[in-house]
């Protein structure tokens, strides 16, 4: 089996007297494609803030590639390979689609981590990129304008540009039809093909379905299930906490 | 253009304004012309902050009688030519401007601006009671007789602000075409988004408030030497804060352009206003205009010359 790229270990995040994690446990190998299923308000997005640095867990570990990492700053995490989509789309607005990008490729494209991406490298990347996720039309459209199906992808396209060796895609496919949300799909298997590790938060079952090598199910901040689709599916108790509701 | 024929560009401009002002050989036109000057130097500052990063800074007039209060200081001690008084004065505010980015970046929107505002407040009252300096009294200071190559001293501190002028605004538009201005724009429009995307906020942001002090600093290092005398109530004026917000307000905070143009409008208007009805009708006329802009153009003269170009022009890649 393949390394362990990211480790969850023990990880619990309260706010005030609300427990929204509790002794997380969860891993993400390389190349792996992972599927991250809950109710709404189950913690999942509190989980992606705590990898991130968005938000500091208050107990346990978090490491990646054999090094702690929930001490550093969010950009710290994401230049060592952690990329992220929001949810509810955070785009830069006064930027144009294009600018959105390149931000990310300046600041953390560069493939070694720190190094200054060289001049003029940055706008083709931008421009690779915006084909990718389909989004080239409107690369210089400002991103204050788009559509929620646009800003998806832009969400996409950014977390893209910075390199990253592990992929946290935050319902990036809510809202879409059917077909785009085939696009994306194929778009993460590519970024995963290339060897991308990929954690799928969805409420989408047939994406997640299609999608995962592994699911893990979350219910109001604990870990109730952790294995291959299918039994997972069939657990009786994640079918009376999610599927059956 | 790349950063140094812009500057070139941008010196060329300020000698031929020079040029002009000895063509004419007015005193007074020179005592107007450096203040409209500095208050390009202070709303260009200003703008790195407020404009690129998206922090709005209240205390100006704190950082600019720093700049002046080092000068005085070193006109007591050691007595330093001009032209090394400014750096220092810059230097100085320029370590004031990273204590305050310290103590209070991590403070957002309003409170920040209140934390800039005491912090001025706080520097007034120091000065106030730092008897070396002349305290409440204010202290004079005696200009050098003549200064070589220039036929009056007057004539020299218009050259210097130009000259400073000039510095200000070639800096402020290499920042915002640089990887840091990049950065600054990302931290202004979602400070979360930005660190996702790897951008050093913190750093980033100490960067600006350490830079925009530096050069809030050096306009006031040569201050004391063109009142000839300072004091707290001069040094910390109300003006200079209102000012440096409202020329970047009124002239478009998103580009470099825009302090130019509020500064050069508003700076001048005052001069006339001053001249014709008084120097009260100064900040009256800024609150007027503030209100006019804020209603009718929020994106300042800037915003509605690109609406008037169209899209295209407005949003044309910005190259070199
Ligand atoms: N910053 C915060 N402050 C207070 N409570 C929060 C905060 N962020 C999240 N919560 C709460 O924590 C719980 C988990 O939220 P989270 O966003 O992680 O859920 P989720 O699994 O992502 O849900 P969804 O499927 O709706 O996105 C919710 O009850 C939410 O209200
Ligand atoms: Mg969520």
């Amino acid at each position: 089996m393949a390394e362990i790229l990211l480790s969850v270990v023990g990880v619990g995040k309260r706010f005030g007297g609300f427990t929204a994690l509790e002794g997380i446990d969860f891993q993400v190998r390389r190349g792996e494609r992972v599927g991250l299923l809950g109710p709404n308000g189950s913690g999942k997005s509190t989980l992606v803030n705590c990898v991130t640095g968005t938000l500091r867990n208050e107990a346990g570990e978090i490491i990646f590639r054999d090094e702690r990492i929930d001490r550093l700053t969010t950009h710290q995490r994401i230049r060592r390979g952690i990329a992220r989509t929001f949810q509810i789309p955070r785009p830069f607005a006064s930027m144009t689609v294009r600018e959105n990008v390149e931000i990310a490729l300046l600041y953390a494209g560069a493939p070694a981590g720190n190094e200054r991406v060289p001049h003029g490298a940055t706008e083709d990347d931008a421009h690779h990129i915006l084909e990718e996720v389909g989004l080239q039309a409107k690369a210089d459209e400002r991103s204050g304008s788009l559509t929620q199906v646009d800003l998806r992808k832009l969400e996409l396209a950014r977390a893209m540009a910075a390199h990253p060796q592990l992929l946290i895609a935050d319902e990036a496919m809510a809202g879409l039809s059917m077909g785009e949300v085939d696009e994306i799909l194929a778009l993460l298997m590519r970024l995963n093909q290339a060897g991308v590790s990929i954690v799928m938060i969805e409420h989408i079952m047939y994406a997640v379905m299609k999608f995962s090598e592994r699911i893990a199910v979350l219910v109001a901040g604990r870990k109730i299930a952790d294995g291959d689709p299918q039994s997972v599916i069939a657990d009786p108790e994640v079918q009376r906490a999610y599927l059956g509701e | 253009m790349a950063p140094l024929p812009f500057l070139g560009v941008s010196l060329a401009s300020a000698a031929a304004v020079y040029g002009a002002g000895i063509a004419v050989g007015n005193e007074y036109l020179y005592f107007a012309s450096y203040t409209v000057a500095q208050y390009i130097v202070l709303a260009t500052a200003w703008n790195i902050l407020g404009g690129y990063t998206g922090y709005v800074n209240f205390g100006t007039a704190g950082f600019f009688a720093v700049g002046a209060y080092t000068s005085v200081v070193l006109h007591k001690t050691v007595n330093l030519p001009l032209l090394i008084m400014i750096p220092v004065g810059g230097l100085v505010c320029a370590v004031l401007g990273l204590a305050m980015g310290y103590l209070t970046l991590r403070l957002r929107g309003v409170f920040f601006a209140i934390a800039t505002l005491a912090m001025a407040i706080v520097l007034h009252t120091l000065v106030v009671n730092w008897s070396f300096v002349g305290g409440a009294r204010g202290a004079y200071i005696i200009r050098p007789r003549e200064v070589m190559f220039f036929a009056s001293y007057s004539e020299y501190l218009f050259a210097v602000m130009l000259l400073l002028a000039a510095l200000a605004v070639a800096i402020a538009r290499w920042v915002e075409r640089s990887r840091l201005g990049r950065g600054l724009a990302a931290i202004r429009d979602d400070e979360i988004a930005a660190e996702c995307s790897g951008v050093p906020t913190l750093k980033l942001k100490l960067v600006a408030t350490t830079l925009s002090g530096f050069l809030m600093g050096i306009a006031g290092a040569p201050f004391p030497y063109y009142v000839s005398y300072v004091d707290p109530a001069g040094a910390f004026n109300l003006a200079y804060g209102v000012n440096s917000i409202a020329m970047p307000l009124i002239g478009g905070m998103s580009s470099w352009v825009g302090p130019l143009i509020g500064a050069l409008l508003l700076g001048t208007l005052q001069q006339v206003a001053t001249v014709t009805i008084s120097s009260a009708a100064n900040l009256l006329l800024v609150g007027v205009l503030l209100v006019v802009f804020v209603t009718v153009a929020p994106n300042g003269i800037v915003g509605l010359l690109q609406k008037v170009r169209g899209q295209s022009g407005a949003r044309k890649k910005q190259n070199g």
